[in-house]
C-alpha cells in the first residue's frame, strides 16, 4: 500500500488531492455490483474483500475525477474519513461484530453541522464557518460505522428547487449534464447518483429531499416531523425542516432512516414513539392496501411525459393487488401560497442571527447596524434577500393577519385534507414533480414559476406526514420521474414497504 | 400593486438588509407578483378554522417539553471564538454601540 499523504480536509473545488492509500484493484471493484449497497459493503468488508480505507480512497478517486465537472461536494474530510476507516477496519481485524452502517461511504448536505469540518449552507455568508459541534443525524450515522467523505453543495440555506442558487455554482445533473438535478439537495442526490457515494443525508422544507431524488432517479425519503432530530440542522423554516436520505435503493434508505431517526433530548420537536426496524415490512405483500390517487395532483400542468409514467408506475400497484382509491384533497390549489407565507415569515426570523458578530462574514463599518446591514447585504445571495424581504413583510405590522394568520389556518385545512384522506387509504400515490429535471439556466428569472414546480411536495411538508419518492421510469429513456408515496404520520414502515415493492416489480423502468 | 417600493424599503430597514436600487425594484416587481398569486387564499373562508400552531398532534409531541434543569460541559467557548469575525477573547468585538 503507498504512503498515506496527509491532506487537510478542506476545499472540493478543483483537484481535491485526496489519497487515503490505494483504492482498489479491477477485480476487488469487479466482485461488487454495479450499485454499492449497504449489505454489499459490509458483507464485502466482513469477508475482507477489501478493506473500508482501500474502500474510501476508491471512492475518493472517482470523486477527484468526476466532482470538477459535477460540482457535487463543497469540502471533502479525507482526515476524518480515515479516522472512521481505521475504527471499522480495527472491528474487520478483531473479528468484532460489523455495526448497521460499517464502511459505508456517505456524504451529507451542507446545512447540516459537522464538527471540524466547514459548513456554508451553499452562502456566502457562511464561507469560512466551521461548526463547534456534529448535528445529532450526523452523529447516529458515524456511531453506525458510516464514512463521511464530505460535504454536499445545495441551493443557498436550502433555499431552491435546482441548486442553482449556490453561492458556489450550480451542481450538474449526473443523469442528464445540461440539466440541473434539483434542489436544494441536489449534491446530496447528484453524488449518490454518480456512484460518489453510498448514501447521503439530504434535508426537505417543501420537498428540498424528494424533488432532487426524482431528478436524479433514485429513491429519497422524508420521515414525518419529529421522527429525526433537527439539532445541528441550520434552520430555514423550522417548523417544516427534515433531515433524511437519499441511496440507490429502498432498502439502504429504509437502514439509513432507522439510524438518523429516533428521541433527541436536544430537539424538543423530536417525538419519542418507537423506532421500528424499518428493514422489517420490506418484502411483505403490499396486496390488498388501499392507495389514494389525489384528483388535485393530476390536473392541468404536469408535463405530458411525465403523466404517461406516473400512470404506468399506478399500474404496477395494481398488478401488485393494491386497491386504487380516488380521492379528493380540495386545499392541494392554496399549499403553494400557504408554504411560501410559512417558510419565508420563519426565514427571516431564523436568518436574523447572520449579523456578523458571533461566526461568517463581516463587511466592516463603524456603526453596528450598518455593519449589519452591510454584512447581510453582502452575504446573503438574490433567493435569500427575495425571501427575507417577503418574509418579513407578511409578519410585520398591519399585514401579519392577512397573511401569516391566513396561512396558518389553511395549513391547517391542508392537514386535515391528509387526516381525513388516511381515514380511507393505506398511502397515498402522485407525481414527485410536474416537471422533469429542466435544463440549468431555465428558470432561473421567474422565482413564481420555480416556486409553482413544488406544488405536489409542499402539501406533505405542511401537513408533517412522511414522503419518499421513487424512480418511476424515465422518459425517453433519459429523463428521470419519480412518483411519490405519502403515508399517515409516523407510518414510514407502511411507505417503505409500498416503494421497495415498487422498486423490485421493476417501477423504475416502466 | 400589493408592495410598494417605501413598503420594500421599510422591510428591508426591519430586517437589517442592504438592497441596492436595481434589487429593490426587482424585488418589489417579483414579491408583488408573489402576493398577487398568494392573494388567492382569499377565496376560503376561514373565520372558523383555527391556525396550525405546532405541527405535532398531542399524542405525538415528545414527553420531554420540559425536561430536568441539569448543568452539562459545554467546553466549546475557545472553538467558537476562534471562528468570529473578531474575536477579543473572552469576548466578540463590535462597532462601537454607545457614544460618549
Amino acid at each position: 500500500m503507498k504512503e498515506v499523504k496527509e491532506v487537510k480536509d478542506g476545499n472540493a473545488r478543483g483537484s481535491c488531492g485526496v489519497h487515503l492509500g490505494a483504492s482498489l484493484k479491477t477485480e476487488q471493484r469487479e466482485h461488487m455490483t454495479a450499485n454499492w449497497t449497504i449489505d454489499g459493503v459490509r458483507e464485502a468488508l466482513a469477508v475482507k474483500k477489501f478493506s473500508a480505507r482501500e474502500l474510501a480512497a476508491d471512492f475518493y478517486q472517482r470523486i477527484e475525477t468526476q466532482n470538477p465537472e459535477l460540482n457535487a461536494f463543497l469540502t471533502l474530510s479525507p482526515e476524518r474519513a480515515r479516522r472512521q476507516t481505521d475504527r471499522i477496519d480495527a472491528l474487520v481485524a478483531e473479528g468484532k461484530p460489523l455495526p448497521p452502517l460499517a464502511g459505508v461511504p456517505v456524504a451529507v448536505k451542507d446545512v447540516i453541522s459537522t464538527r471540524g469540518i466547514k459548513t456554508t449552507c451553499g452562502s456566502k455568508i457562511l464561507q469560512n464557518y466551521v461548526p463547534p459541534y456534529d448535528a445529532t443525524a450526523v452523529e447516529r450515522l458515524e456511531a453506525a460505522g458510516a464514512v463521511i467523505l464530505g460535504k454536499t453543495n445545495c441551493d443557498e440555506f436550502a433555499m431552491g428547487s435546482s441548486n442553482e442558487n449556490s453561492a458556489y455554482g450550480p451542481v450538474k445533473n449526473p443523469l442528464a449534464r445540461d440539466r440541473v438535478p434539483g434542489g436544494s439537495s441536489g449534491g446530496s442526490a447528484a453524488v449518490v447518483a454518480a456512484g460518489l457515494a453510498v448514501a447521503s443525508l439530504g434535508t426537505d422544507t417543501g420537498g428540498s429531499i424528494r424533488q432532487p431524488g426524482s431528478f436524479c432517479g433514485i429513491p429519497a425519503m422524508m420521515g414525518s416531523y419529529g421522527r429525526v432530530s433537527r439539532y445541528g440542522l441550520i434552520a430555514f423554516a423550522s417548523s417544516l425542516d427534515r433531515i433524511g436520505p437519499f441511496a440507490t435503493n429502498v432498502k439502504d434508505v429504509a437502514a439509513i432512516l432507522k439510524v438518523i431517526a429516533g428521541r433527541d433530548p436536544h430537539d424538543s420537536t423530536s417525538t419519542t414513539a418507537p423506532v421500528p426496524d424499518y428493514r422489517a415490512d420490506l418484502g411483505k405483500p403490499v396486496k390488498g392496501l388501499r392507495l389514494g390517487i389525489p384528483k388535485e395532483y393530476f390536473a392541468e400542468g404536469m408535463d405530458v411525459g411525465v403523466r404517461k409514467k406516473i400512470e404506468a408506475g399506478i399500474e404496477v400497484f395494481k398488478k401488485l393487488g393494491c386497491q386504487l382509491v380516488d380521492i379528493r384533497m380540495q386545499h392541494t390549489d392554496y399549499a403553494i401560497a400557504t408554504y411560501y407565507i410559512i417558510a419565508t415569515a420563519e426565514a427571516s426570523s431564523n436568518l436574523a442571527r447572520y449579523d456578523g458578530v458571533r461566526y461568517g462574514l463581516r463587511v466592516d463599518d463603524d456603526s453596528l447596524l450598518a455593519m449589519y446591514r452591510k454584512t447581510r447585504g453582502a452575504g446573503f445571495g438574490a433567493e435569500v434577500k427575495r425571501r427575507i424581504v417577503l418574509g418579513t413583510y407578511v409578519l410585520s405590522a398591519g399585514y401579519y393577519e392577512a397573511y401569516y394568520l391566513k396561512g396558518q389556518k389553511v395549513r391547517s385545512l391542508i392537514a386535515q385534507d391528509f387526516r381525513d384522506a388516511f381515514t380511507k387509504v393505506d398511502a397515498i400515490l402522485t407525481p414527485t414533480s410536474p416537471v422533469p429535471p429542466f435544463k440549468l439556466g431555465e428558470r432561473t428569472d421567474d422565482p413564481l414559476q420555480m416556486y409553482l414546480a413544488d406544488i405536489y411536495t409542499v402539501t406533505g411538508s405542511l401537513a408533517g406526514v412522511p414522503g419518499i419518492s421513487v424512480p418511476c421510469g424515465k422518459i425517453d429513456g433519459k429523463l428521470p420521474v419519480g412518483l411519490q408515496i405519502f403515508g399517515a404520520a409516523f407510518a414510514e414502515a407502511r411507505v417503505l414497504q409500498l416503494a421497495h415493492a415498487f422498486e423490485q416489480a421493476g417501477g423504475a423502468t416502466v | 400593486m400589493k408592495i410598494s417600493r417605501e413598503d420594500v424599503l421599510r422591510v428591508a430597514e426591519l430586517a437589517y438588509l442592504d438592497l441596492g436600487e436595481a434589487e429593490l425594484q426587482t424585488y418589489r416587481a417579483q414579491i408583488d407578483e408573489i402576493l398577487e398569486y398568494i392573494g388567492k387564499l382569499n377565496e376560503l373562508d376561514t373565520s372558523k378554522v383555527e391556525p396550525m400552531a405546532q405541527v405535532l398532534s398531542d399524542d405525538q409531541t415528545a414527553d420531554a417539553t420540559l425536561r430536568e434543569d441539569l448543568i452539562v460541559p459545554c467546553a466549546v467557548a475557545e472553538d467558537v471564538l476562534k471562528h468570529a469575525p473578531d474575536p477579543e477573547p473572552p469576548y466578540f468585538r463590535v462597532p462601537k454601540v454607545i457614544e460618549r
